[in-house]
């Protein structure tokens, strides 16, 4: 086990730059996601620690030393791929089996590992089988598997689940991080799906067009985000967001989105009136009754554990999730009161508070 | 392997229903009838007339599509007269090197070219295609030159180390749209589990591209067994013949065909080619239209 250090880790290919300075640091046996939209770099940046693509500029150390220049194989990590990447003409003991016969590991070594891996995983009825009699869960299993066996410094997964359907999905997730709990090796893992990252993660790195938006655990994401752009990204269904104006309503401070609709803000607020601010509401902070926001409703999907309601307000799409059983129709106008608001820029998209 | 077999079982069960049995003949068994037909005639043609005598060959009277008294005649003539079977063995000797020499080459030329990515793999590519676009009646002329410089004139090295010129580049092409096929990611984790390049080639690579290597292979094998133009001007001296030039050169004296003896050469000289494909031929389909599967 080993921490993951990086510093100001760039990459371009050619004149075109896709990652921008990344500073992460991963403390040892922390499990780390790097989530972030498609392109925003996650996926290179992970293939950088693998050490299948070349560093362009700055450092990644593994366990204090720097492997900028170290081959793949010398850097002690183990990687899944999303298409799992088992070898088609290998049974399953033999594909996990693979790396502890090139490292020269004997027989004996061989069988008890791969036997020991297989129970965790439950695969020993499928050790004689090749990848294609496989279904996708257990194929995900195998590289997983592969992974393990040899008890490798570093584990990278890169979208490991995103090949599987919605149910095994969430499976696997839980397997996943009980694998984790069991075996604590630090792990870096890359996904698209902030679902993903908030339930596995003890770490979540958010990525967008190669920068990192901003790092911290789960609930502190969701809790303190940086930028309209974690806002946004962190939490289902995402956040509302309407722009408007800080101004004055009956002595305390509002933003104002469009005529006679005006957010409150908590007291401990300091902005200057006047200024131009986008507000931020997540919808499960958004409670009907009979004072706030005059809405009218447009949909309602009912989920079982809560409702979620899509509404219109003065042309700007606002939706909320609550709990209790409302009997509303489309059409109907309601009044949603926001709990909790977040303020930010609207040009630079920084939290203002 | 599993997808393909379902996609062949959906052929025939699912949109069959469409086809009316007069349909079916028209638009499928007389278009195949008509294409067997002009396929297999020569070979009918060829066997026919190596077991015939001599005299009913050339008379008028005799149905010239059966035959009334088959001879061995010719095969034993063939055999026991000419040098034939000394032929027959230059022929297995020479394609066999140069086909086994030119797959190991092509395998690293594809290889390099499709996956190592290096600085103008791209231009190498296109001028090994370009090479094999030379025609051999216009490089055998630089190529004998070069054969006499080596002192190989009218030796089986002659062939074995000309016929790569052709073999090679057919075969690297050949092997880097298979190469392509086998995804990046299995190299990768590949590399990542400790492999070397070596090894990623050797237990990876390798083994998921059989099929094109038989492919490949065959391919290379058919066009060496049967090479004329050089084989023709590198040989002179019959016991270093090769079957093609050797028939032919040998069984027509002056304006006299030897038809029954040239056929029976003929049909003697294609069989093992036939038999090595009917080994391979499941494999050989894979490799021409097929990816590796997970």
């Amino acid at each position: 086990m080993a921490d993951v250090a990086l510093r100001q880790v760039r990459k371009s290919f050619g004149a075109t730059a896709v990652v921008h300075g990344v500073d992460v640091s991963i403390a040892d046996g922390e499990f780390c996601v790097l989530v972030g939209p498609s392109g925003c770099g996650k996926s290179t940046l992970l293939r950088m620690i693998a050490g299948l693509e070349e560093i362009s500029a700055g450092e990644i150390a593994i366990g204090g030393r720097v492997v900028n220049n170290i081959a793949p194989k010398e850097r002690d990590i183990a990687m899944v791929f999303q298409n799992y990447a088992l070898y088609p003409h290998m049974t399953v003991h033999d594909n996990m089996a693979f790396s502890l016969k090139l490292a020269g590991e004997s027989a004996g070594a061989i069988r008890s590992r791969v036997t020991e891996a297989a129970q965790i995983l439950g695969l020993m009825d499928y050790l004689q089988r090749y990848p294609r009699q496989l279904s996708g869960g257990q194929r995900q299993r195998v590289a997983m598997g592969r992974a393990i066996v040899r008890k490798p410094q570093v584990f990278l997964f890169d979208e490991p689940l995103s090949n599987l359907d919605a149910k095994l999905r969430v499976q696997m997730r839980t397997e996943i991080r009980a694998l984790h709990q069991r075996l604590k090796t630090t792990s870096i893992y890359v996904t698209h799906d902030q679902i993903e990252a908030m339930s596995m993660a003890d770490k979540i790195v958010v990525m967008n067009g190669g920068r990192v938006e901003q790092i911290g655990g789960p609930l502190e994401l969701y809790d303190n985000p940086a930028n309209l752009f974690v806002a946004g990204f962190i939490g289902s269904p995402a956040m509302n967001f309407l722009p408007g104006k800080v101004a004055r309503a009956n002595g305390a401070l509002a933003v104002a989105t469009s005529p006679g609709v005006a957010f409150p803000l908590p007291a401990q607020v300091r902005i200057d009136e006047g200024r131009e601010v986008v507000v931020g509401v997540r919808p499960e902070h958004l409670s009907v009754g009979n004072d706030g926001i005059p809405v009218e409703v447009v949909v309602v999907e009912p989920t079982g554990a809560d409702t979620q309601i899509f509404c219109q307000l003065a042309g700007a799409n606002i939706n909320a999730v609550v709990r209790e059983r409302h009997e509303f129709h489309p059409g109907e106008n309601i009044r949603l009161k926001p709990e909790l608001t977040y303020l930010f820029d609207p040009a630079s998209g920084a939290r203002l508070a | 392997m599993s997808l393909a077999e379902n996609s062949t079982v959906q052929d025939s069960t699912g949109m069959e229903y469409l086809d009316k049995p007069l349909r079916r003949w028209v638009t499928l068994y007389v278009p195949l009838a008509c294409f067997l037909f002009v396929l297999l005639f020569p070979f009918y043609w060829m066997a026919m007339t190596s077991f015939k005598s001599n005299e009913e060959l050339v008379s008028k009277a005799a149905n010239p599509f059966w035959i009334v008294r088959p001879t061995l005649a010719h095969f034993e003539r063939l055999l026991f007269k000419t040098e034939y079977p000394q032929w027959m063995w230059n022929t297995i000797l020479i394609s066999v090197v140069a086909t086994a020499v030119s797959l190991a080459a092509s395998v690293f030329a594809a290889y390099a070219i499709e996956r190592l990515r290096y600085r103008g793999s791209k231009q190498v590519g296109l001028a090994i295609f370009l090479a094999y676009l030379v025609p051999p009646s216009i490089l055998f002329i630089p190529l004998a030159a070069i054969v006499f410089q080596l002192g190989l004139f009218d030796t089986r090295w002659a062939l074995i180390l000309t016929y790569p010129t052709f073999l090679i580049p057919f075969c690297t092409w050949l092997l880097m749209g298979y190469f392509r096929t086998i995804p990046y990611e299995l190299e990768e984790c590949a590399l990542i589990d400790g492999a070397t390049r070596w090894q990623v080639l050797t237990k990876i690579v390798l083994p998921l591209a059989v099929p094109g290597l038989i492919s490949a292979g065959i391919f290379a094998f058919t066009l060496s067994w049967n090479e004329f133009i050089y084989a023709l001007t590198f040989i002179s001296s019959s016991e270093n013949k090769t079957v093609p030039v050797g028939v032919i050169t040998e069984l027509v004296e002056g304006d006299v065909y030897h038809w029954g003896a040239l056929m029976a050469g003929a049909l003697l000289g294609s069989l093992p080619v036939a038999i090595l494909y009917s080994f391979f031929v499941e494999h050989y389909v894979s490799g021409m239209t097929g990816a590796v599967k997970e």
